[in-house]
This record gives structure tokens, C-alpha cells and sequence, in this order.
């Protein structure tokens, strides 16, 4: 064991890997070089079609041991990954490895098969009962949480080999060329798959929608595909894409939009050339619909909106008010609609969008961004993984990217939610180091990290309700009352990894 | 600036949710109704005015108007609401169906055996009206001078088209006799007159409409049943740069006249009397609440010394 340097205990090993301690967000250096695969001349002429997803399987000679990995695009519509490993469970394959980018509610399929051994591991972050189940000792399946460009890195650097990528294609040739524009599976932005389709060993491209040669736009190209599987549906398109993203109306929420309209007034960065990214949360959009005023009152021209894209960073776009979108994830229906015609709407790859070890990250180009929290503490640190529990609960997201790389990052969040103290002395596990947090706002005031003196100044002159995070933490535990600690064993069942593969916290079988 | 309250925007938060009731020190509204009248259902009105009470102990450090909208005074509740709440020290009571002003006076001397039983001074509990029946319009100008309590008049739209057998509609056309009837009683008597809530919480343009009517007619303030309509209000009501700069110019005037002991006071060729002072002082005080100036202006600035 060690300490990290935000005081977490970090085991020296974890699922046979010898494990770094977070040190700080920006001094890890890679020695690494790029990951490669095997150069391959093609032998068969004009197809790659397979007979489905079985012979796919073969085809690609996936054997005991090997890791496989998915995109999450798909989101809860997908049955790629259920489907997947049905068939290799009915192929008496054992000891698999996922490395997808997420994992959804949808993919609770997977339990009998981590039972029975056909999954031994997660290198992925989870969203739902899996991670529940893990952090409860009832499955025995470790898991590596990782960000969106924190995967991207592993993968690029080889850290995870990925053997055979499945790669869900919505609008697919049988050479191999696809996109994710159109189709009955259409979600947009095929950002994650991008890198799986660049570092896997083996690409499969698994389609309910077969068009002749070529699928133009390409999105990723014959010349990666080893082969091309049909399936009848990639899942339920219905579910794929959100159409729910809508401005908040509860009256808390609206409160915490305006206070953080207030920070990004006060930050200054609202000018010619700003750069913006918001999630999709209720909180998010009101901040975007505060932020489209301020643009529109004082005729700014910003230069891009980035991270999963909505409809309403399309209205931005086609408004005039950014100059391009950078698209990962299309998060609802406008937004795969405008990426297949937009040009200006560019898709971008998870490691252009945030792989720490690159040239240059996008997200490093950011302003101002708008992120989320399960919990705060007073050093400023958010948790996103685990909930109120203590269980594994969700993904990573771009979360700690975002805050790295963003000259301002505002966490939004409630500072009650049910009767639980959100703003707390300790966060139950670390998903971003507070260094990385600028501001936290919450509908009884805005926190501002010492780190910021003189946007704390401007915030006092303006007369918004600025207070200490302290402050904060106390006035809401005289309503709530101060948390009693979540019991855990010592049994480590996952690791937090930060962006730069350093572990910066882990999560411990829940005490029951 | 003493003796003028700004009272733009009045929000009412039922008194059986506690989940509302922690919420009222963070709404940006100038003053909260706390109801135990309609709001409240027959079989909750016991434990909303104990849940009221203790939210009134506990919430001290207080930044904004507190009044408690007790059930009528005809209602077999009225008594204990008064009982239970007062003693956690609301600033006043919005009094509901105020038809005559015997009703207010009767309320008043209650109010007046609680602040003997209590220890205060009389005269501290402040009462807010509403008129809002057919009767409560005829009786307005008579009700607001039944009691030196009263901070303002209150009109309830909702009941009053009730008991006129009329649909409200969002153009406001049937409440018009109505509104100017409470406006005259309220200004004869020198006291605010607040307007009825806009219930459609949706329709933010219907709401801006119809506050901007009720501005230009005299309304000071105006009720609201949702937290996010308070921005349009005080948006609406927020004095223009011209408004500011003028009565700026207007109190810069009189004090330089005051200092050079004249009692003739003039700007730009025009007579200045006490009540454009009043009104410029009031323009700066609600200018300052919407944070356009920082400027302290006491009672001497506007009356002078005797």
C-alpha cells in the first residue's frame, strides 16, 4: 500500500498489474511508444462479409484470454455487446477481457457470464447493477474505471491490447467502410470506436445496415476493418439517443444556472473566440441557454462547443454563434441529424478529444466548461463513480479531462439531494482532483477555489453570493445533519484510474 | 432609507412541505407567503402550522419578508394558526378575504393580546390584506385605513373572479375596475399595492405582459406561486439608466439645497417638491436592490431636519 498525494490508500498491485499512485495532474510523463498491429495483405477479394456475429467471432480468432471491446454510442439501445458475448459464451470461450468504452443498465445481461467465467475483468467503467453487484462482493470481477481520454491513452499507448474490437456500424459497406450517421442505429459521432478502430489488433464492424460500396461520409475506413459482420438490429433505436435533454424547471436547479451564468460573466472568457462544453443535464442547459443570451446581447463570435453535442449546441452552431462543434458523442436525435450534413460539425476522436499524452488535446483549448457532481468536498475534489452507498455506479465520462484541461471548470450540483449532504468534509471516492476545479456552485452559493483570487474579487463585486466551501459544508449539514461513514472491507474491487493512468483512488468492497 | 420596504415580488410556499420550506432562504424574492389557507389540505392544517413554526425558530438570520397566510378569520383554524405561528416571529400575516374592515380590525386586536402575551411592542406584526371578493372591493377604501399595520393591499384575482362567476383570462380585462379599485383604496392610504399571482408558470411572456401592465397602473409588487417567475418581475420592475441617473440628479439636488439653506429647491428649470424626492428615493432604493447603485440615502436626505 501507499498513499497517494491526495491521501488515498493505493494498493502496489491490482489484478496482476503494478499500480502508480496519482501524484498530480500534470507531471506524469509517458515512456511509451504508440501502439501497433500486426500489418496484415488481404487475401480475400472484394468483401469482408462474414456470416454474423458467431462467425465473426471465429473469423477473428478470438480465444480464452484475449480482451474484446465495444463503443457505448449505442448507449441503452445497445444489444451489440449482450449479443457478443452470448456467442462466445455458446463458443466455450473463457477469461475475456472488456475494454468497452462504457457500460450501460442495458448490459446487466452480462452477470450470469462474469458467474460463470466466460467475463473475467472490466477495463471500463460501468453505469448500473454490474458495478453495484461488484462493489457488494457478489460478483468477483475487478474493475479499471477509466476516463474518456485516459482510455484513449491505454489503448494508444498499449497499456490495454485490445485483441478484437466489435465496433457497432451503423451505416456500413461490406469493405468495411462505416459511419454513424445513418441508418436505423444512427447516433452521430463515432468518437470512441475511432481509436478501438486504430488499435485494435483485429476489427470487427458489426451492422443492421449494409449499403452498396461506398458508405460516404466515412467515418472509419475499409482500411482498418478486417471484417464485416450483419446482424439483424444493433439494438433498440429508440434508447440509442436521448431525446429527453431538456432545460431544467425546478426552481433549485434554474438558481445553480443562473449562479454559474454568473461565474462564466465573471470569468471574462464570454468574447470573441470563447470555447464552451456542458453536459446534458437539466442544470447544463440552463447554463447554455444563459450563456446563448450573453453571446447574443454582446455579439460574440465563440470558437468551438465541445464534448457529447445536443441540439441545443447545434441551434448555437447554425445560429452562428461557434464556429465549430467538436463531436465525441452525439447526445440526441438534432445532433446525429446534424453531423451527417454539417461540415462544420466535426467529429472527433476520443483521443483528439482528450487523451492526456497527445500533442494537443481539445479539451486543453477549452474556456469554460460546465461539470457535474455526486459529491464535493471542501479541498474541492468531485466524485461522479460511486453513489451515496458507496457503490460503483457510474463511468468516468470526460469528467477529470475536462476539469484538467479547461482554463475554467464550473461543477454544478444541488447541495441536498433526498436528505444527503452533497458538499461534504470528504468525497466517498475521487474522480478529480480538486486542483483541477475552478468553481463550485450550488444553489446556496458559489465556492471558488483559492486558486482563483482575482475571479473570486470579481465575483464579490458583482455581488454574487460567494461563499467559503467550508461555509458551504456547514450550512447545508445543519439541515442534514453530518454523513456517517460507508463501512467498506479491504478488499479492493476497483480502481479509479486518473487521465494520466495513475491510480487517484479505489473503490472497496462495500461492509454490508 | 427607512419607512419604505421593497415588496416586488412575493412568493408563496406552502406551509406542509418541509422541502420548500428549506428552500426559502435561497429564492431572490423580496418577500415569502407562507400559506396554511388553500395551499394546505383540511387534514394537514395541525401539522403544517407546527412544521411552519419550527421553520420560523430555525430560520433566523433571516434575508427577506416573512408573513403567514393564516386561514380566514371565520374558519375554525384562525386562532391556532395566530397561536402557533406568531411566537416564532413572522414579520406579519397576510390575511385572507379581507371583505370589510371590521375583519382587519378584528385581526389587529388579536394581533395586539399576542404582542402583550409576548412581550413586543404593539404595532410590531404587520398586516397584508387581500381583497379578493366582490364585497373586499367595494369595502377596499374603508379596509385600508382600518389599521396602521397594514404594509399594503393585496389583490387575490382568483378568488375575486370566483365570486364574480367569470373566467380569468391572461389579457386581464375582467379584473380591470377591480385592480384600480384596490390601487385607489392602497394609495389613499399610503400604503403598497400588490398584485394577484400569474399562474400559468410557463408562459414567462404572458407573465412580463401582464406585470408590465400592473407597473404602469401603480403596482409595487406583485404575488407568485413559482420561484422562477421572480426574475421577470424584478426585471420588470428594475428602474431604467434614465430613471437612475435622474433621481440621482433629483436627491444630489436637494442635498446641495438643503447645505446652502434654501428652501426652494430646482433642477434643470423644474420645482422639485417632497413627492419626486419620495419617488427618486424610492427609484434608488429599488435601483440598489437589483445591484445598478451603491448608494446610502437616509431619511434626512429625503425630509431633511425639522
Amino acid at each position: 500500500m501507499a498513499l497517494n498525494s491526495l491521501g488515498r490508500d493505493i494498493p502496489d498491485t491490482f489484478a496482476g498489474k503494478k499500480l502508480t499512485p496519482y501524484r498530480d495532474p500534470w507531471s506524469l510523463q509517458p515512456h511509451a511508444e504508440r501502439s501497433t498491429r500486426a500489418i496484415r495483405r488481404l487475401t480475400h477479394n472484394g468483401s469482408k462479409l462474414v456470416g454474423g456475429l458467431r462467425e465473426a467471432v471465429i473469423a477473428a480468432g478470438l480465444k480464452d484470454g484475449m480482451t474484446i471491446s465495444t463503443h457505448h454510442s449505442l448507449r441503452n439501445g445497445d444489444s451489440l455487446l449482450n449479443d457478443l458475448v452470448r456467442e462466445i459464451d455458446a463458443l466455450g470461450i473463457r477469461d475475456i477481457k472488456i475494454a468497452s468504452s462504457s457500460i450501460h443498465v442495458v448490459h446487466a445481461e452480462l452477470i450470469p457470464y462474469i458467474r460463470k467465467g466466460v467475463i473475467t475483468g472490466l477495463e471500463c467503467g460501468v453505469n448500473g447493477p454490474i458495478g453495484e453487484l461488484i462493489s457488494k462482493g457478489e460478483l468477483d470481477c475487478p474493475i479499471v474505471v477509466r476516463s474518456h481520454g485516459g482510455r484513449a491513452r491505454a489503448l494508444i499507448c498499449g497499456e490495454v491490447p485490445v485483441d478484437v474490437a466489435f465496433l457497432a456500424a451503423p451505416c456500413c459497406d461490406e469493405y468495411g467502410n462505416f459511419n454513424g450517421y445513418y441508418g436505423p442505429s444512427a447516433c452521430g459521432s463515432l468518437g470512441y470506436a475511432q481509436v478501438d478502430a486504430q488499435h485494435a489488433h483485429k476489427v470487427v464492424a458489426v451492422t443492421d445496415n449494409l449499403v452498396p460500396f461506398p458508405a460516404v461520409p466515412i467515418g472509419i475506413p475499409q482500411t482498418v476493418v478486417d471484417f464485416v459482420a450483419c446482424v439483424p438490429s444493433l439494438g433498440d433505436p429508440k434508447k440509442i439517443v436521448s431525446s429527453t435533454t431538456r432545460i431544467t424547471t425546478d426552481p433549485i436547479g434554474l438558481q445553480i444556472a443562473k449562479y454559474a451564468a454568473m461565474v462564466i460573466r465573471a470569468s471574462g472568457y464570454v468574447k470573441d473566440g470563447f470555447s464552451f462544453q456542458t453536459g446534458t443535464g437539466g442544470i447544463s442547459l440552463a447554463v447554455a441557454e444563459h450563456v446563448r443570451d450573453m453571446m447574443r446581447k454582446d455579439k460574440v463570435k465563440g470558437s468551438f462547443g465541445c464534448g457529447g453535442i445536443t441540439g441545443y449546441f447545434v441551434d448555437m452552431l447554425e445560429e452562428g454563434l461557434f464556429e465549430a462543434l467538436f463531436d465525441v458523442q452525439c447526445f440526441d436525435l438534432k445532433a446525429v441529424e446534424s453531423i451527417g450534413r454539417n461540415r462544420k460539425h466535426q467529429e472527433m476522436t476520443a483521443g483528439t478529444y482528450a487523451n492526456p499524452f497527445n500533442c494537443g488535446s481539445v479539451v486543453d483549448r477549452l474556456d469554460c466548461a460546465i461539470l457535474s457532481a455526486t459529491e464535493i468536498d471542501v479541498d474541492f475534489n468531485v466524485n461522479v463513480n460511486t453513489e451515496s452507498m458507496g457503490y460503483l455506479l457510474h463511468n468516468t465520462g470526460g469528467h477529470c479531462d475536462v476539469a484538467a484541461g479547461a482554463k475554467l471548470s464550473i461543477v454544478v450540483a444541488p447541495s441536498i439531494r433526498g436528505r444527503l449532504p452533497i458538499v461534504r468534509d470528504a468525497v466517498t471516492t475521487i474522480t478529480t482532483p480538486g486542483e483541477t476545479v475552478g468553481v463550485v456552485v450550488t444553489e446556496r452559493g458559489i465556492a471558488v477555489n483559492d486558486r482563483l483570487p482575482e475571479l473570486k474579487a470579481e465575483l464579490i463585486r458583482m455581488r454574487a453570493p460567494v461563499k467559503d466551501i467550508r461555509q458551504l459544508r456547514d450550512e447545508v449539514y445543519a439541515i442534514t445533519g453530518v454523513p456517517r461513514p460507508i463501512e467498506f472491507e479491504d478488499k479492493v474491487v476497483g480502481l479509479i484510474e486518473y487521465r494520466d493512468g495513475s491510480i487517484i483512488d479505489v473503490v472497496r468492497q462495500v461492509r454490508r | 432609507m427607512t419607512g419604505y420596504q421593497l415588496r416586488r415580488s412575493l412568493l408563496y410556499v406552502p406551509g406542509n412541505m418541509p422541502s420548500m420550506l428549506q428552500n426559502i432562504p435561497l429564492f431572490e424574492c423580496d418577500a415569502v407567503l407562507i400559506d396554511l389557507e388553500d395551499a394546505v389540505p383540511l387534514n394537514e392544517k395541525d401539522a403544517a402550522r407546527v412544521l411552519v413554526r419550527c421553520f420560523l425558530d430555525q430560520y433566523k438570520v433571516r434575508n427577506k419578508e416573512i408573513l403567514v397566510r393564516i386561514n380566514g378569520l371565520d374558519t375554525k383554524w384562525a386562532l391556532d394558526d395566530l397561536k402557533t405561528v406568531l411566537p416564532g416571529m413572522p414579520d406579519g400575516i397576510r390575511l385572507p378575504k379581507a371583505d370589510s374592515p371590521e375583519i382587519v380590525e378584528r385581526l389587529d386586536t388579536l394581533l395586539t393580546e399576542f404582542e402583550e402575551e409576548l412581550g413586543l411592542d404593539i404595532g410590531h406584526f404587520r398586516i397584508l390584506p387581500s381583497i379578493e371578493t366582490a364585497l373586499g372591493v367595494i369595502n377596499a377604501t374603508s379596509t385600508a385605513k382600518a389599521s396602521t399595520r397594514l404594509i399594503g393591499l393585496a389583490f387575490g384575482a382568483e378568488d375575486y373572479t370566483a365570486t364574480m362567476e367569470i373566467e380569468r383570462t391572461k389579457s386581464g380585462e375582467e379584473l380591470f375596475n377591480a385592480r384600480m379599485r384596490v390601487l385607489w383604496a392602497a394609495k389613499a392610504a399610503g400604503i403598497q399595492a400588490i398584485d394577484t399571482i400569474f399562474a400559468d408558470v410557463n408562459d414567462m411572456d404572458s407573465l412580463r405582459r401582464e406585470t408590465e401592465l400592473i407597473k404602469r397602473l401603480g403596482f409595487t409588487g406583485k404575488c407568485m406561486v413559482n420561484p422562477r417567475q421572480c426574475d421577470v418581475i424584478h426585471d420588470v420592475f428594475a428602474p431604467k439608466a434614465e430613471e437612475v441617473e435622474h433621481a440621482l440628479q433629483i436627491i444630489d439636488a436637494i442635498k446641495r439645497a438643503r447645505e446652502m439653506g434654501t428652501g426652494v429647491i430646482s433642477l434643470k428649470g423644474k420645482m422639485i417638491d417632497a413627492p419626486i424626492v419620495i419617488r427618486a428615493a424610492r427609484v434608488l432604493r429599488t435601483a440598489q436592490a437589483h445591484g445598478l447603485v451603491d448608494i446610502e440615502i437616509s431619511e434626512e436626505d429625503i425630509y431633511g431636519t425639522e
